[in-house]
Order: structure tokens, then sequence, then C-alpha cells
């Protein structure tokens, strides 16, 4: 049975069926542009058997939908996908128990099509919107009702057309920012130079008649009935105040070594798990012909969405409503009751969605800001939009990370030793529930201030630091660590595969670089040291489907692959470069080979692993938080640039379709071997090896010597 | 005026012109230099009494409650606002609408046609669910109906190169470029 049918059995809860034909399924999951909407309409279309059309999926809601946590770690079609599987197959069998009587039928008799249900001994019919009255869903779901056989799907794996799309080509509402509540005014925030700086001064009242300042220690915002003089408002209040600021430390350029010389607490690995035990001493193996030490390093970056964060809040008698497109509405709900010293019931958050950001951006803070301000101008709804300078300078990054590696190889080129250190802070920033503090990161600012949570290493199997730091390989020893820094100068939080993309990055990066000191051609070496059936399979479908590479000089490929979390998608990745004299490297081709299990809607699929790819490219390529003493320098597009249009190559992707296996998530399964992929192709086109990223000309043609 | 409103466990202070509860539901009207400004929005023409360095973006959400121009930056870096005027594609994030007297602005909702059907460029980018997010979509769209009016017959790389001026961080590129050559071959038999 699913965990979340479980923790909410009822079934309607999960599915409601309307008058009017239409079907409506609850997730507590959300919409950030993954297509979840499209699958669980698929999924429930298909054990329903009506079309995807008369599926309306409602997204989280705290008053409303079940509670299923966050949405993140590709966890939604495995989490609320098997929920709404088992809870369309009861409300199906409901039905039909029904409709056999109603019939005068056995329920095998009868045949369903797009909810229509067909007595084929009598021909009789008759409609599930018909049968379905009152309280007929008011069941708990105890037992896994029969479900259907794969093979026999006809909606589950087929293409669709993503359901949210239609909306979005039109202009209608689609976003929070489209809300429109009557009386809404809109507000905006004058933030600090730096998250520690404190307000020294600011004046009380500006010259745009009809703004509001509130102000509530460091914490200050201005609101208005109309955007653009909010926006005016906030630019001149900007310039007259006057904050004081200790230097974000340590300083940018020293981070790798404070990386290494400030660990909190070392962590062996074993089975993806960091165990809470002294950490082995390691003795290289008397037989090693070779050892190679290799160390890399991955910046601090950003969730960059193209919409900055925004929420839009109310509070009327003492009840705080707010819309926004957290990831994580009931973490919000709890924070925001947990700051504003409202009890839980008085605190409702609304999923509407934003831009996409794969992460934990800037989303739950807007909401206490949104909050504030609210409260502040009560009982008006207020929509708050931080800037993008706001949200490039505070959202909470993806944490640096340094990893170093060693391997030792015997005289038949095999690995007989493996060493891999990750150093690194934070990946769990989320609001979660601590008492005494909080992850709202304005509470840190108001009058009466709330302290951060304090960090600690994330326990669990593949989360955090330690996500994919156990190598898919079959290795004779491993010595796996995580070191865990608890101080960072910039707050950190989840973006897109956390740890998974610098570990992979630096284990297939190795890879490659072992395979050349073994003289073996990286393919062939992967192979040898692999076990698992469905990743040999995967690289084996790369392999094949590669095109003919350009026979220029400065052209190379590089491949690279994982298994997210050594248990979800299988994911391999073919990078085909140019790197020109000055070091600009440029993306020619890639293809992408996958193994998700049942894949549920391959578009959806295709356009996750391949947005993935692009991600990480991007972070490959471009993408670095910079600071100075003043704060963070990275404010704008110019300074944090990402991917463009020109930069993105053709992408080829290729997928293992297994019908009986079951699906699994694969939002963020191209991640990690991307920038390994492409690292290993500057290697085989210029004979340069890139530790560092992002892969900027400078730091090529450093490495280049 | 200063005004503490307190509220259990902290305190806000408010400065203000205005106390704020007279304010709800009043009328606008603290904009200092009113001007009256002519707008054709999607064939409509309406006169606004507005501060005519009103940003295009906020008159269009704001006033017109139009959707399709979304705010990403208000610097002209990533194309999500974008609109065409006189066919042309502009940044409505920082246009001020006193310069925009006497011309057409078009928005993606003015696509749509009377009978609701949609743009061959609409139909393009849903066919191939060319998006993720979809926040970046209608002013890519805006950007390509000008491309395709004037090459009805882009190359890839003249594709990418118009729509170098607008960011999509979840990666839909390579389907957003293909929904372009779509909607071209769309529109090229439609002309026929
Ligand atoms: S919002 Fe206008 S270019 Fe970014
Ligand atoms: S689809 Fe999300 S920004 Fe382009």
């Amino acid at each position: 049975m699913p965990a979340n049918i479980e923790r909410t059995p009822r079934l309607d809860r999960w599915i409601r069926v309307e008058e009017n034909g239409t079907i409506i399924v609850s997730t507590g999951k959300v919409e950030i542009g993954q297509g979840i909407k499209t699958a669980l309409a698929m999924i429930a279309a298909e054990e329903l058997d009506v079309s995807v059309q008369r599926i309306r999926v409602q997204t989280a809601d705290t008053e409303i939908t079940p509670n299923e946590f966050v949405t993140a770690g590709s966890m939604s079609i495995e989490d609320s996908g098997s929920a709404v599987r088992v809870a369309s197959a009861t409300a199906r069998q409901i039905l039909l128990e029904l409709a056999a009587e109603k019939l005068d039928a056995d329920v095998s008799s009868l045949t369903v099509e797009d909810g229509f249900v067909t007595s084929t001994e009598s021909n009789e019919q008759t409609d599930y919107w018909s049968l379905h009255s009152g309280n007929l869903f008011e069941v708990d779901i105890n037992e896994v009702p029969s479900l259907k056989d794969p093979h026999t799907y006809h909606t589950v794996g087929t293409k669709t057309t993503r359901t949210d799309l239609v909306a979005k080509v039109r202009g209608d509402v689609a976003f929070v920012q489209d809300l429109r509540l009557p009386h809404m005014w809109h507000g905006r925030l004058i933030k600090p130079p730096t998250a520690n700086s404190t307000l020294v001064e600011c004046p009380d009242v500006i010259d745009l008649p009809g703004v509001e300042i509130v102000r509530d220690g460091s914490f200050v915002g201005v609101v208005a009935q109309r955007e653009e003089l909010a926006v005016t408002a906030a630019q001149r209040l900007a310039a007259r105040v006057k904050w004081q600021s200790e230097p974000l430390t340590p300083a940018m350029l020293g981070i790798p070594a404070y990386l290494r010389t400030h660990v909190s607490k070392s962590l062996p690995v074993v089975n993806g798990m960091p165990l809470d035990e002294p950490v082995a001493e390691h003795v290289r193996p008397i037989d090693a012909v070779q050892t190679l030490d290799a160390s890399y390093y991955r910046p601090f970056q950003m969730h960059a969405s193209i919409g900055p964060s925004v929420a839009c809040a109310q509070f009327v008698n003492g009840k705080l409503t707010v819309h926004s497109h957290s990831q994580g509405v009931e973490l919000l709900k709890r924070a925001l009751a947990d700051v504003l010293d409202l009890s839980l019931d008085r605190v409702r958050v609304i999923h509407a969605e934003g831009a996409g950001c794969y992460g934990h951006n800037g989303a739950d803070d807007v909401g206490l800001d949104a909050a504030l301000l609210a409260i502040a101008i009560q009982p008006r709804p207020v929509m708050v939009k931080w800037t993008r300078a706001d949200e490039h300078g505070f959202e909470p990054y993806t944490p640096a990370a340094v990893i170093d590696m060693q391997a030792s190889l015997d005289g038949d080129g095999r690995i007989i030793d493996w060493c891999h250190d990750t150093f690194s802070f934070s990946h769990n920033g989320r609001p979660r529930p601590s008492p005494g503090h909080t992850n709202l990161q304005t509470a840190w600012w108001r009058g009466k201030p709330i302290t951060p949570v304090p960090r600690q290493p994330a326990m669990m199997a593949e989360v955090g630091i330690h996500r994919n730091l156990e190598p898919i390989y079959t290795l004779p020893h491993k010595r796996l660590v995580k070191h865990f820094v608890a101080h960072s100068p910039l707050r950190t939080s989840s973006l897109r595969s956390l740890g998974a993309f610098a570990n992979v990055f630096a284990i297939e990066s190795f890879m490659d670089e072992l395979a050349h000191a073994a003289d073996t051609n990286p393919l062939e070496f992967r192979l040898a040291h692999l076990e698992d059936d469905r990743a040999r399979e995967v690289l084996d479908l790369l392999h094949r489907r590669a095109p003919v590479l350009s026979p220029d000089d400065n052209a190379g490929r590089g491949i690279a692959m994982a298994r997210y979390k050594n248990r979800q998608t299988y994911c391999a990745v073919m990078v085909d470069v140019h790197v020109d004299y000055d070091g600009q490297v440029r993306l020619d081709h890639a293809v992408i080979s996958a193994d998700a299990g049942l894949v549920i809607d391959p578009d959806g699929l295709v356009n996750q692993l391949e947005g993935g790819f692009i991600q990480a490219a991007s972070w490959a390529l471009k993408e670095q938080v910079t600071w100075d003493h003043e704060g963070v320098t990275s404010r704008d597009w110019e300074s944090y640039p990402i991917l463009t249009f020109s930069e993105v190559p053709t992408i080829e992707t290729y997928l293992v379709d297994r019908r009986v296996d079951k699906a699994m998530g694969a939002g963020e399964a191209s991640t990690g071997p991307t920038p390994a992929a492409i690292a290993n192709a500057i290697f085989a086109a210029v004979g340069v090896r890139v530790r560092e990223l992002p892969f900027t000309p400078e730091r090529v043609k450093h490495a280049a010597g | 005026m200063r005004i503490v409103l307190s509220y259990p466990n902290f305190q806000f202070i408010l400065y203000s012109y205005i106390v704020v509860t007279s304010a709800f539901n009043k009328a606008p009207s603290y904009i200092q230099a009113l001007m009256t400004v002519t707008l054709t929005i999607n064939n409509l023409t309406r006169e606004l009494d507005l501060d005519p360095g009103t940003r295009l973006i906020f008159v269009l959400r704001d006033e017109f409650a139009l959707n399709g121009a979304k705010l990403g930056c208000g610097l002209e870096q990533c194309g999500a606002c974008v609109v065409l005027v006189d066919g042309q594609p502009t940044y409505s994030c920082t246009k001020p609408i006193g310069e925009l007297a006497g011309k057409h602005i078009e928005t993606v909702e003015g696509l749509v046609d009377d009978d609701g059907h949609l743009h061959a460029i609409q139909d393009a980018f849903l066919e191939l669910n060319a998006a993720q997010c979809g926040y970046c979509t209608a002013g890519l769209i805006m950007r390509v109906k000008a491309l395709l009016s004037d090459n009805p017959k882009p190359s890839r790389a003249e594709i990418c190169a118009a729509l170098d001026g607008h960011l999509c961080r979840c990666g839909a590129h390579p389907r957003i470029i293909d929904a372009v050559a779509s909607a071209a071959a769309k529109l090229r038999v439609r002309e026929r």
C-alpha cells in the first residue's frame, strides 16, 4: 500500500467525480514545470478508463489536498503517482460494483470507455457521473485493489499535450503573479546588503503619497495600491536607508581551502548511508601499480528562476491565507504559524505556479514577507514580488563542494582501491519545524529576531552532501567520506539533485582519468567495473545511438553515467564539443539514454531529461555565485549568465521502456552525468583536464597551462 | 503620520501619509504627473490617466489584466516581458507608456482569433509541449511572431540568434527551437 494512502486513506480526499463528467484528482504535490499534473492525470485516466481531458488535477492546498510533504527528490511519480493509481483503481471498483447492480449484470461483463459503462450481456449503458452520488467515496482505502496490467495500458506511455500549457500559450491566468484579488495592494522590499546587515537609518516618510512603509527591525517593505508606485517607492527608499554589515566570511577565493580545514563532522558512508563512526584510516593496497589523485570543485550556484519569487497574502479576522509557489506548502504553513505565533488552523497556504526553479528558492521567504505586509495592511490582500536583484542575492544557493578522489589500479588496469571525500555545506535549508528557530530568512531580521535552524549533517540514505557519493561500480575496496562543514558564508539549501551533481561530476570525470591511465577506452573501462545489468544496458543504448564524431582536431566526445540516488532512474550522457583556441567550449551535440522503469509520460520524461541536461550544462559552463566584502555581486543575468539558445546543443534522447518495472523519478537523473561528460569531452578534444566548475574559457586556458 | 499596529508578539511601525483604513476603497489619487495617454492594445483603444513614465508592463498587467507579459528582471535581460509595438519586439518592463501614443501594442492574448482559435505559433508550442514551467513562453511567442514575419523560413542558427534575448531556466530550448520551425512551416502552408 502506498505510504501516502496509509497517511490519507479517505478516497474522496484523492478522487471526486463531478456531475458534469469531470473527475478531480487531488495531490499534495505541486506543478513546477516538471509536468506532474499531466503525468498524474494520465495515471488516473488509465486506471479509471477515462480520457485524460476529463481529469482535472488539484495541486497542493493545505486545506484541501492530502499532505504529501515536499515536491522534491524526483519522488512525485513514486509517491503521489502510486497513491493516485491505487485511489483511481479503488474508485473504479466502487463505480463498477454500482454499475453492475444498476445494469443487473456481472462486474466481469462490464466494459468501460471514457467513463461510460456498458454491459456486454444486455448492451445497456450508464456512466460514472450518474452513478456517483453523495458520499459514495467517503470510504477508506484499506487494501490495494486489483490494478490494471501494464501490458494493457493505452494512456500511460503515450504522448499527450501538457494539460497546463494551453493557459500559458494563451496568456490566461496560470501563475501566482496572475492572481488579482479585489482591493489587492502591491508590495516590494528593501533588502539589506547581506543577510547579516542591521538597519541603522530609515526615513519615516517617502515623497510618494499613498505609499506605506512597513518596518519591523531590519525588515523594510513598502506597500502601495499600484505596483508601479511600490516599485518606485522601494527604489527611492533603498537609496536612503543605511545599513551596517559584517563582511561575508570566508571570502570567495578561500572557499576550497576553508572547506578542507573547517570540517564540523566527518562521516564514513556505507551503502549510501552516513555512519556516526570514526573514519577508518586509509591504507594503500600493496599491489597497486598506479595510484591517481584528483580534486574537483563546484562553486555556489543558484536556482536562478526566470520569474523572481512572489507571494500573495491576506490576513482577515486573524486568519492568514498565502498563495505561494513553494514546493512544500505544508512546511511553509507550519513555519509561518511558528514565526507569526498563529495556530495551525489559522494559516492556509495554497499553491499556485511560479516560474520553474527546481528546488528551494525564495518562494518560502517571500511568503513570510507577504504575510508581514498583509498583516500590516489587513484586511487587504497584497502581492509581494522580489526583484531580480533580491532573487539573485537572497535565494538559498546550492553549496560549494570540494571532492577529493584517489584510486589505485592493479597490473590489469582494474580498480582495486577507491577513496572519495566530499567536503561541503548543508543542502537542507527548507523551512522545516525546529523549536526556537526558523529558516524563513526574513524572521532573522525582525525586531524580535528568530535565529536560523542550526545546520546538522543529514543522516538518511542518499541525501544532501552524500547523494550519489556511493559509486555505481562494483569495486573491491571503497572508502567514502562525507565531510560536513556547518558554517557557510552564504545561505544554502536544496537545488536539483543536491550533492549528486558534484559527486557524479567527480566520480565520472575520475573514471575517465583512470580509463586513460589504464590505457582503456572509457566505455570499456566502465563496463569492466559495472555489474548492474540495467546500467550496462543504458550505456549500451548510448553507445549504439552515438552519431559519427566530427573529425576536427579540436572536437571531442565524452560520456558519463549514474543511477540517481543509486535507486531511481539510470541515465547516461554523451556530449560532443568543440574547444576554441581561446578556451571557449561549444556544445555541438548530446545523446541521452535513460531507464526510468515504466514510462508514464514519455514526452514529459524526455523534456525532464533534456531540461536537466541543459540546466546542468549551464552550471558546468557558466554559473557561479560571486561575492565580495559588501555582499553578493552576481545580482543580475549579466553577472550571473546562464546558457542561451545559441549555446544549447542539439539533443537526442532514448528511453529503455520497461512496462513491468516500477516507474522511477527522473527529474534529476541527467544533471550529475552532464558536467562529467562535458569535462571528458574537453579532455578528448584538447587533452586538457578541467576539474573546477564552471569551465569558463579562462579556466580551460588555465588548466591547459 | 505614524501608526503603530500591534499584533500578538510583534509590532509593526507603519509610516504613511494616509491612514490605512481610510484608504481602503479609495480611488487612486496619488500620482503626481498625470497625463491622458491613448493606448491601443490588441486592437482595443483606451484612454488612461497615468504618469507617462509608467512602464508598459504594469499597465498591461494591472490596468488591462493581461497576463502575457511576465516580469522577469525589469532590466531588458531575460525577455519574459516581450510584447510587440508596431510589430517590433519590445521589452515592456522598461518601456514608458508616454512613448507609445498612437502605436499598436500586441500581446500573446491578441494572437487568439475572435473564434477562439489559436495562432499557428501557439499551436506549435502546444503540439510540441515546448515548455516546462511556461514562464518564458509568452515572451518567446511574441518574439517568434516578429521573427517569422521578417523571415518565414529561418534556419536553426537564425532561430537561436533571434531568441538569444530570451532566457529559459527549465531547459526547454530544444523543443522551443523545434516549435518555431514547425510554426514557420504551418504559416507557410496557410499562406499558400
Ligand atoms: S522582464 Fe523585461 S527583459 Fe526581463
Ligand atoms: S519553461 Fe520555464 S523558463 Fe522556460
